[in-house]
């Protein structure tokens, strides 16, 4: 990745320190993106407005997609794309506009290619302003028969924002005790005590 | 197991043969985790993780604090790893302010984090050997990791819990002396775990309850999304610090330990591969290091993030991927903080390895995931 000429500079004036950390934002730019620009055209390519490429960056590319063409649009990652599992899946509450954003973070092992590469996949759920965690509009399709490892991360934002993934086999709480009566606890809403 | 039965019927028939075992969550087996385990005999036909028992809302918390006062909590989950924790996180809050690191600061990081990364792993090999009736196993990396915990409180005056990592760079500079302190520790501590060899990974009682149990396919692997050590003992060659360099691991010549067997003994002999390439780091960049010069940019009292926007930054912790998720929407809080952990992450592999073994495995399987409970419950 590096260049070795730095390397024997490094260690002698201390003026060359503030060089180096300049250098790289200039390099990335140039090169880089176009990499992700593809990826980004790729699934614009395929899935025409259905997508909105929300941003592309060194390394990261983010894809909105609406819940009805999430499911798809995973599949054609998976499989044309060639990213092979996911490694967070996050819920972000936003009350102001009643929705609830669910964000994939998606890696590929196997595709040496995409190794530093994320595919940020988000897409939004109804938000109800009194929710009963799985019997209210709050739902997303789920991605668990697409990519097997967010079964745990899909548990855990089913109750920590009570979005029900339809068709995940197993929407248990994993975290909080079993007896919580609460509000899902990372809604905007729910208040720490004192704060 | 279970036999088909009519939908909304409330009971079960079970099996009689089955036996439901709850192991855990303040078994010396389990952590602190519970671990629902169901036995036919001897042998395990099903498991089920319940992790959640320490869970303390650290993402939440995130959200009521800046980005400055986050730091000594978001080290809690794993104390014993706190620059690794910590280092997603200052990377995230550096790309959010838009901060620049001095070099010198990034050679202490990655110093401090590899550092680090051997302390938390002599920790879990010491677990892993008590958990396996190996006493001289728990009480040589208990002594040894002294070594490397002094070196972490002359560097930044904490012999636990060190918040060391900021945004800009680290708190302290090193203390006068300390390159030549640090490489004297580091070669005696590489030349006592090399010993670890003979008394540890080629006792046959190690190898008999290890070898050819819980195995993971590079295939499952890759397909649950397992991180670190698991994955790397199931034959892939995926390590952050040389696929996505982060500071100056792209200056530094660092080398994957990667072993093909999958199985238990493979799992518990990749971190201790780790900590002998994390010697040959650390001297690497006590050499590479400007010797002078400035570790911290300093950042106003109240940073803001730059409008709605998000980053997900990750590092190669002790336990694998460590990512951090920060939404900023312009204010000096996070919007929304998310910790994606390797531990959790290699949860998933538990009911996996552990279908089809016999119970007496359980400890050895469990642990070679290199599992840290407080940490997946964040």
């Amino acid at each position: 990745m590096s260049s070795d000429s730095e390397k024997p500079s490094a260690d002698v004036k201390p003026e060359e320190k503030t060089s180096p950390p300049a250098k790289k934002p200039e390099e990335k730019p140039v090169d880089l993106p176009a990499f992700e620009k593809g990826i980004s055209d790729k699934i614009v390519e395929k899935f025409g407005d259905k997508v909105e490429v929300a941003f592309v960056k060194q390394d990261r590319v983010g894809i909105n997609v609406g819940r009805e063409n999430v499911h798809d649009v995973a599949e054609f990652i998976r499989d044309g794309l060639n990213y092979d599992h996911v490694e967070s899946v996050s819920g972000v509450d936003y009350p102001q506009d009643k929705e609830i954003e669910v964000v994939y973070h998606i890696g590929s092992y196997t595709d040496s290619s995409l190794a530093s590469q994320i595919l940020v996949l988000s897409t939004r759920a109804q938000r109800e302003e009194n929710p009963i965690p799985g019997n209210d509009a709050t739902k997303l399709p789920t991605l668990r028969d697409v990519f097997y490892s967010v079964e745990f991360h899909e548990r855990e934002v089913f109750e920590m924002f009570g979005v029900y993934f339809e068709g995940h086999p197993d929407n248990r709480r994993l975290l909080l005790p079993e007896d919580w009566a609460d509000l899902p606890p990372l809604r905007k809403d729910f208040a720490i005590k004192g704060r | 197991m279970t036999t088909e039965l009519p939908p909304g019927l409330a009971l079960q028939k079970v099996d009689e043969r089955i036996m439901t075992l709850n192991v855990g969550p303040q078994h010396p087996g389990s952590g602190h985790m519970r671990i629902i385990v169901q036995i036919d005999g001897d042998y395990i036909v099903a498991c089920d993780p319940d992790p959640g028992y320490v869970h303390r809302g650290e993402e939440k918390m995130a959200e009521y604090r800046n980005y400055i006062t986050n730091i000594p909590h978001l080290e809690r989950p794993v104390i014993h790893d706190s620059c690794n924790i910590l280092y997603p996180y200052v990377l995230g809050v550096e790309e959010i302010v838009g901060i620049e690191v001095p070099e010198r600061a990034k050679y202490v990081r990655v110093i401090a984090s590899e550092l680090n990364r051997c302390i938390y792993t002599m920790y879990w090999l010491a677990i892993y050997g008590i958990f396996l009736g190996h006493s001289t196993m728990f009480m040589w990396p208990a002594g040894d990791r002294e070594l490397l915990i002094d070196l972490m409180e002359k560097m930044t005056g904490a012999r636990v819990t060190h918040a060391h990592f900021v945004p800009g760079g680290v708190r302290n500079d090193l203390p006068p002396n300390f390159e030549d302190v640090c490489l004297r520790q580091v070669n005696y501590f590489e030349k006592r775990i090399k010993e670890y060899a003979a008394v540890f990974y080629d006792n046959p009682i190690l190898i008999s309850r290890t070898r050819d149990t819980g195995i993971l396919s590079r295939q499952d692997a890759i397909r649950l999304g397992t991180t670190g050590s698991v994955l790397r003992a199931s034959g892939v060659d995926y390590d952050l610090r040389i696929k996505e360099p982060y500071d100056v691991y792209d200056e530094l010549d660092v080398h994957t330990n990667v072993m093909k067997e999958g199985d238990s003994y493979a799992r518990s002999r990749v971190p201790w591969l780790d900590m002998m390439e994390s010697c040959n780091i650390i001297r690497q960049a006590l050499q590479k290091m400007p010797k002078s010069g400035s570790v911290r940019t300093k950042l106003k009292p109240n940073p803001k993030g730059k409008g709605l926007n998000s980053v997900y930054k990750r590092v190669e912790s002790g336990r694998g991927s460590l990512g951090c998720y920060i939404v900023s929407d312009g204010k000096t809080e996070p919007y929304r903080l998310k910790m994606s952990v390797g531990s959790f992450r290699n949860l998933i592999a538990l009911p996996y390895l552990l279908k089809g073994e016999k119970l007496g495995n359980m400890p050895s399987v469990y642990w070679s995931l290199n599992y840290w409970p407080v940490e997946a419950d964040r």
